[in-house]
């Protein structure tokens, strides 16, 4: 009965607005998104996207406004009160057990027992129906952390549908995909839509958005700005400029430089991910991307030329001296500066302030006896690169977590701009960044290499790699697979390259 | 936003909510301080006074560095057993060359092998912190017990007696020594890259490795110093008593912690400051004193001690909803 009245039930939000302490997320938001349909939010980093999908998920209550689901008016109080009324979110960081089987993962909260006492084989039977249709391959007997992180995603799908969701909201889900699990994953979501869900999805890929949705809502700095409802109208220059209020073409705005010498020489190297000895190099004023698909080697490579895991074989020439890092510190103190890929994970000390984040790796050469803190250098140092790299923060002492990603990444940037730099290498440095702080790092990018440092992009976002490098390696199984200079790149020659060879 | 009221504004961006984190235990503690002022006999009296004031030495020296421990994201359990051999180290050293300053050396030499074998345990061989800890409190309680063949041993030495029961300018030298250690572990932990790192690798660990901080040599001074710091506790606790005893400070390690909790240390690591330290231990020791005051038996104080813990702790959760 549930089922019948919510069959054509379409979402409403109706004046949602929320406070944080000093940052307002959420403006008055208002709109509908219907049954049958997938309703992307777009919008940059801070504009109030996921604040608005942990509202329908029950982890933050408004300030004011409320929830419609059919005609029923809601405010979650909990996230079980969500998951209560049909709603599904499913995060970018999944919610599920990696040391639990799949079934456990899937049944976790109701599982067939007796007395306390779990039947294990009711469980795995209930797990294998629901993963049918949707990942028959996923042994429910598997741990969970022995699975792609597709396959992870497909696991919370299927227990989103176990719980008979009517609302089922994605929050960038193919930000860590391979492009095969993203396939799937988008006929999987075109099903979902056809049997007459309400599908929520946020992504910055507009390709994807594009492809898969029939509605977009526009967000920015916590208000809404319009909804698209016919995406045959829409063009992606329409769509980009709501979001920012600028053209494609200024995002990447590439000009060419001149290069000076050698900058670094890589001989040989191998190491954990590196499988094969890679050799290449990068001159001083050189923007070098480094093109592969996930789990190609080039986060690996990138994290043996920063000393951070040890190499078997090979060597470094930097600016014409041999070398050989053997921890980050050694790194450092050369001037090859890593901006790491998970910047929640191993970029930022989330509660320490902004100023803290910037100031963690310089202060050691401004310390009287490298070890008395010159505060007076610290807080002009921070105020510099807050200025200079227009980071968006209410003050120098504000914990870098309530940041934007944008303005993290900006921060993490800011760190390095303090110390003496030859190379930089930044492993995706745009992932899961609005537009409009992609563009403002392309152009730090860019400055640095004006100034002579060697720059190497890790991206798996094409348009990305091609946009900013000026000459490109693809990588692939652990090795580079071929070399491009910027005129001979185009994406059928660049996803040759990354595609495994064994598959020919 | 214009450019000029941001740079205005720039240092000014404490709001109420980071003075209340700060400052609110600190102001709790002298609230208590006052109350019990007014509302208990004997309480203001200088004898009393003083021994508030040496209760709460022994507990503060050591959480000074425990603080840096928490900060870190670790702990440390040895510290009481650290304390009871240190003094037993001290006594029999004195007893043996009647030489103060060869006891006094012996005894700090003992804790900073102890902290030097817990940190490098801990950063290089990467062995939990609890199990490490907990480890080395058995061993070092098993050696003071073999040492001083389970009694206490007495010291002779009036020389020895001069840091638990000297006075300078009016003041009990424990009470000075133990202000010294806030003073100096709060500047340390503001002021140095070195308590600036302790903080970021409490904060996350791996980002700090790859900001370039010695995150190994860093944890292996937080847990030497303590181990030094333990040791100068016990020594002062043994002139106290004129004797090291093999049994004293059981449990110690335990209240260390719950005063630094207590006050606002976050447990997890990344969050702590000196005045919480404070803060922590001057409630407890308040409360104990008042307790002992109004003579309510041992058995109900340990009720009252752990719900005061158990309440401080869950008002911090609710503060960061």
């Amino acid at each position: 009965m549930l089922e019948q009245s919510k069959a054509a039930a379409s979402l409403r939000f109706n004046g949602i607005s929320k406070e944080f302490p000093g940052v307002r997320a959420l403006a008055q938001i208002s709109f509908e998104a219907r049954p049958n349909s997938v309703h992307a939010l777009m919008g940059e980093n801070g504009a109030g996207k996921s604040t608005l999908l942990k509202i329908l998920g029950g982890f933050y209550s408004p300030n004011s406004g409320n929830l419609q689901i059919g005609e029923q008016t809601m405010s979650f109080r909990s996230a079980a009160e969500s998951i209560a009324h049909g709603v599904a979110v499913i995060h970018q960081e999944l919610q599920l057990v990696p040391e639990m089987t799949v079934a456990e993962n899937l049944l976790l909260g109701h599982m067939p027992s007796r007395l306390g006492v779990v039947n294990r084989g009711a469980m795995v039977r209930r797990a294998r129906e629901l993963l049918k249709g949707l990942a028959d391959e996923i042994d429910p007997n598997a741990r969970l952390g022995s699975l792609s992180l597709g396959q992870r995603q497909l696991v919370e799908i299927a227990k989103a549908m176990s719980r008979n969701a009517h609302v089922i909201a994605f929050d960038e889900p193919t930000s860590s995909l391979s492009a095969r699990e993203i396939e799937r994953l988008m006929v999987i979501i075109a099903r979902l839509r056809d049997e007459g869900r309400v599908i929520l999805y946020v992504s910055h890929r507009m390709e994807e958005v594009f492809r898969i949705c029939d509605a977009v809502t526009v967000f920015k700095d916590g208000r809404f700005v319009c909804t698209f409802e016919d995406m045959q109208q829409l063009s992606v220059d329409r769509l980009v400029s709501c979001m920012v209020g600028r053209d494609i073409e200024d995002v990447y705005n590439y000009r060419p430089r001149p290069q000076g010498g050698q900058a670094l020489r890589v001989e040989g190297l191998l190491g954990p991910g590196v499988l094969e000895p890679t050799s290449f190099s990068v001159n001083k004023g050189e923007i070098l991307g480094l093109f592969g698909l996930v789990g190609a080697g080039r986060t690996e490579l990138l994290r043996l030329l920063a000393g951070l895991s040890p190499s078997r074989a090979g060597r470094l020439v930097l600016h014409d001296q041999t070398m050989m890092f053997k921890s980050p510190r050694d790194a450092i103190a050369a001037g090859v500066l890593l901006c790491p890929e998970d910047r929640k994970k191993e970029g930022i000390v989330p509660r320490a302030s902004v100023a803290e984040n910037i100031n963690i790796s310089a202060r050691g050469h401004h310390a009287r006896f490298g070890c008395l803190i010159r505060g007076g250098w610290e807080r002009d140092n921070a105020r510099r690169q807050i200025t200079a790299l227009n980071i968006h923060t209410p003050s120098a002492s504000q914990p870098i977590l309530y940041l934007s990603g944008g303005n993290q990444q900006k921060a993490i940037l800011g760190r390095w701009l303090s110390m003496p730099m030859k190379v930089l290498l930044l492993d995706e440095p745009t992932r899961g960044i609005d537009i409009g702080a992609k563009a403002e790092i392309y152009q730090i990018i860019h400055h640095l290499a004006e100034q002579g440092i060697a720059v190497i992009v890790v991206s798996s976002d094409l348009m990305e790699v091609m946009g900013v490098s000026d000459r490109i390696l693809v990588m692939s199984e652990g090795a580079i697979s071929g070399e491009l200079s910027r005129n001979e790149a185009d994406e059928a020659r660049l996803l040759q390259l990354a595609l495994p060879r064994s598959r020919d | 936003m214009s450019q000029v009221r941001k740079t205005n504004s720039f240092w000014l961006g404490l709001n109420q909510r980071k003075f209340f984190d700060d400052w609110v235990m600190l102001l709790a503690a002298l609230g208590i301080f006052v109350l019990c002022a007014l509302l208990i006999d004997n309480f203001m009296s200088s004898l009393n006074m003083r021994g508030l004031g040496l209760a709460i030495s022994t507990t503060g020296i050591a959480a000074c560095t425990m603080l840096f421990c928490l900060a870190s994201g670790h702990f440390d359990l040895s510290v009481g057993s650290v304390i009871a051999c240190a003094g037993v180290v001290a006594g029999i050293v004195i007893r043996d060359t009647d030489s103060v300053f060869f006891g006094v050396s012996a005894a700090l030499a003992m804790g900073l092998c102890v902290g030097l074998i817990n940190g490098i345990v801990i950063a290089k061989l990467r062995v939990n912190a609890l199990i490490t800890t907990l480890a080395t409190m058995q061993i070092v309680r098993g050696l003071a017990y073999i040492f001083s063949n389970g009694k206490a041993v007495g010291v002779m030495n009036e020389g020895f007696f001069v840091f638990g029961n000297g006075q300078a300018f009016g003041v009990p030298v424990p009470i000075l020594i133990t202000v010294l250690c806030f003073m100096f572990f709060g500047w340390l932990l503001n002021y140095t890259t070195y308590g600036r790192n302790t903080m970021a690798i409490g904060g996350n660990q791996e980002a700090a490795v790859l900001a370039g901080v010695n995150v190994d040599r860093i944890k292996i001074i937080i847990f030497a110093v303590h181990g030094v710091i333990g040791a100068l506790a016990g020594v002062i606790l043994a002139s106290r008593m004129t004797s090291g005893q093999p049994m004293i400070g059981q449990g110690f390690e335990l209240t260390v912690i719950s005063a630094c909790v207590l006050g606002g240390v976050s447990l997890s690591g990344g969050i702590g400051l000196i005045r919480h330290v404070i803060a922590g231990v001057l409630i407890l020791a308040i409360i104990e004193n008042a307790m002992n005051l109004k003579n309510i038996d041992t058995f109900y104080q340990y009720v009252i001690r752990g719900s005061i813990l158990l309440v401080a702790v869950i008002i911090d959760r609710l503060r960061q909803r």
